[in-house]
């Protein structure tokens, strides 16, 4: 498992400079799988429900995050975030019919503090958010999947001596103000330093105000990648998160739909070719994907 | 409000943090501001122009500016706190925490130098014209005679600058100290549907606290009233 890791380390660090390396970063990334739009997709659903009106309107607004690397990031200079949360996305926006790389679809930014009153509010109508799936969410907002299974890790500089978390008792270790992955790392015994961004932890590392930072081991990769050589991930995963799709309590039959989606996506192949194209590389074994949650 | 109370140990904590933050930067502030103002209305010119500057740019710079000067910027350049890293129980002041109190009391200080020279302001000329002609050093006639009575009359600014300070704190919250803000932001993260009564028990404390500090510079005013 470690191996994987270090691998897929390696892996995302060679995609990002081969992406950096195509200069412009206004582009699309080249190696962003296509997405078939399904012809004709409002007949295809009940009337009153809410994927009925959103493919009648031809338009939708999805929640992502634009900070985290690999899983939904924007650059300044690019209109439509990156990333496998983006990609699963675009098989959802596709499947009502949409262009997922058209106007049509509004990638709104959802920092974690804001992802529920948003979906409660109808400002965004999925969150797809680095959104992990806990039971007190699921109170006030529906939740389903998971499309991805991940687990939190210590992300450390590169001439670092520590191997993980057991080591970092009693110090002090950044992570997202209101994150669970702060939560999690006060439970394991350190000193949480909460941040604002994931990239101001990784500052914070770099210059060696804290040891250590940690979350979601997907997203250590990326921010490892990014720091080219100065940051490594280490130690196993020492929390479980399982990332799904957030929906409107008031449109439950989202869930059916977004799970026949993602088992579609399971099986045609479409969600190995995500995960591939932003988390995976060459080298990368692309793991089963998580078998998914009944819909009450 | 029950998830307070279930984690009251931890709002406890982020609270002392909070109080702390606002302690030591207090203190600080009031040592460095009372000496900036010494400076802004002594007889020495250049003095007088240093201390103008640093009010000027500090005062004129937002508080989230100068925390991150220290908490990001300051690293960068070698400004590390890292021999700071005291443990008292599970109360720990470390690195992060000194470039927080380092960066409030920065930008605290003006503000007190300001309530005070206001205070000095009030004080009429004669009394520090007397003062120097019966002999009294600068250092003199300021401690024993201006500042005496420049305190009382700077009180209801200095209490405002203070409770401002208070609420500043939070903003340490957001780079790297498990306090009020940040301890809420958790449980507003584990607890979807308390968010609001959440946002009202950590405000409520807040306003508790600010009373408090209200009453004590009202004691303080009503027991230094008679000039």
């Amino acid at each position: 498992m470690r191996h994987t890791r270090i691998k897929a380390a390696i892996a995302v660090l060679g995609l990002s400079l081969s992406l950096a390396a195509c200069g412009d970063a206004g582009e699309d990334n080249e190696s962003a799988p296509d997405v078939e739009v399904k012809e004709n997709a409002a007949d295809d659903f009940e009337d009153g429900t809410a994927m009925k009106a959103l493919a009648e309107a031809g338009e939708i607004t999805i929640g992502v995050k634009y900070d985290q690397p690999g899983l939904g990031f924007k650059d300044a200079a690019s209109d439509v975030p990156e990333g496998f949360d983006v990609e699963i996305a675009k098989l959802l926006v596709a499947d009502l019919g949409i262009d997922p790389n058209s106007d049509s679809v509004t990638w709104e930014e959802t920092i974690s503090d804001n992802r529920e009153p948003y979906l409660e509010s109808g400002r965004v109508d999925l969150v797809l958010a680095s959104y992990s799936i806990t039971e007190e969410r699921r109170q006030v907002v529906g939740q389903t999947g998971p499309y991805m299974i991940t687990g939190q890790q210590v992300l450390v500089a590169a001439d670092s001596d520590i191997t993980g978390i057991e080591e970092l008792e009693g110090e002090e270790v950044c992570s997202v103000t209101g994150s669970t992955s702060l939560e999690n790392v006060e439970a394991a015994g350190a000193i949480g330093v909460p941040a604002e961004t994931y990239s101001q932890c990784a500052e914070d590392v770099l210059n060696g105000t804290v040891p250590a930072m940690s979350t979601d081991g997907t997203i250590l990769l990326g921010l490892a990648a990014q720091n080219d050589g100065e940051l490594k991930v280490v130690g196993e995963e020492f929390s479980e998160e399982r990332i799904g799709v957030g929906y409107s309590l008031e449109s439950p039959e989202m869930c059916e739909w977004i799970n026949e989606v993602l088992t579609e996506s399971f099986e045609s192949g479409a969600w190995e070719a995500a995960f591939e194209a932003t988390l995976g590389g060459d080298d990368v074994e692309t793991p089963e994907p998580p078998a998914l949650d009944e819909c009450a | 409000m029950h998830v307070v109370w279930d984690n009251r140990e931890a709002v406890a904590l982020a609270f002392g943090y909070t109080l702390l933050l606002f302690l030591i930067s207090g203190v600080l502030s009031m040592v460095l501001g009372t000496f900036l103002a010494a400076l802004r209305v002594g007889p020495v010119a250049v003095l007088r122009l240093a201390g103008t500057a640093y009010v000027t740019v500090v005062r004129n710079t937002p508080l989230l500016i100068v925390l991150i000067f220290f908490r990001i910027a300051g690293p960068k350049m070698g400004i590390k706190f890292n021999f700071v890293d005291i443990t008292i129980g599970d109360v720990r002041l470390n690195n992060v925490f000194t470039a927080c109190v380092v960066g409030l009391t920065v930008y605290t200080s003006a503000f007190v130098c300001e309530a005070l020279r206001a205070g000095i302001n009030a004080v009429p000329l004669g009394q520090a014209e007397a003062a120097r002609a019966i002999g009294l050093p600068f250092g003199g006639v300021m401690r024993t005679v201006v500042l005496p009575q420049a305190i009382r009359a700077a009180l209801p600014p200095m209490a405002s600058v203070q409770i401002a300070l208070l609420k500043n704190t939070t903003v340490a919250g957001a780079l790297g100290v498990v306090e009020a803000f940040a301890r809420m932001r958790g449980l507003t993260n584990d607890n979807a549907p308390e968010r609001i009564s959440l946002f009202i028990a950590f405000a409520l404390i807040f306003v508790v606290l600010v009373e408090i500090l209200s009453l004590f510079a009202n004691r303080l005013e009503r027991r230094w009233r008679i000039a």
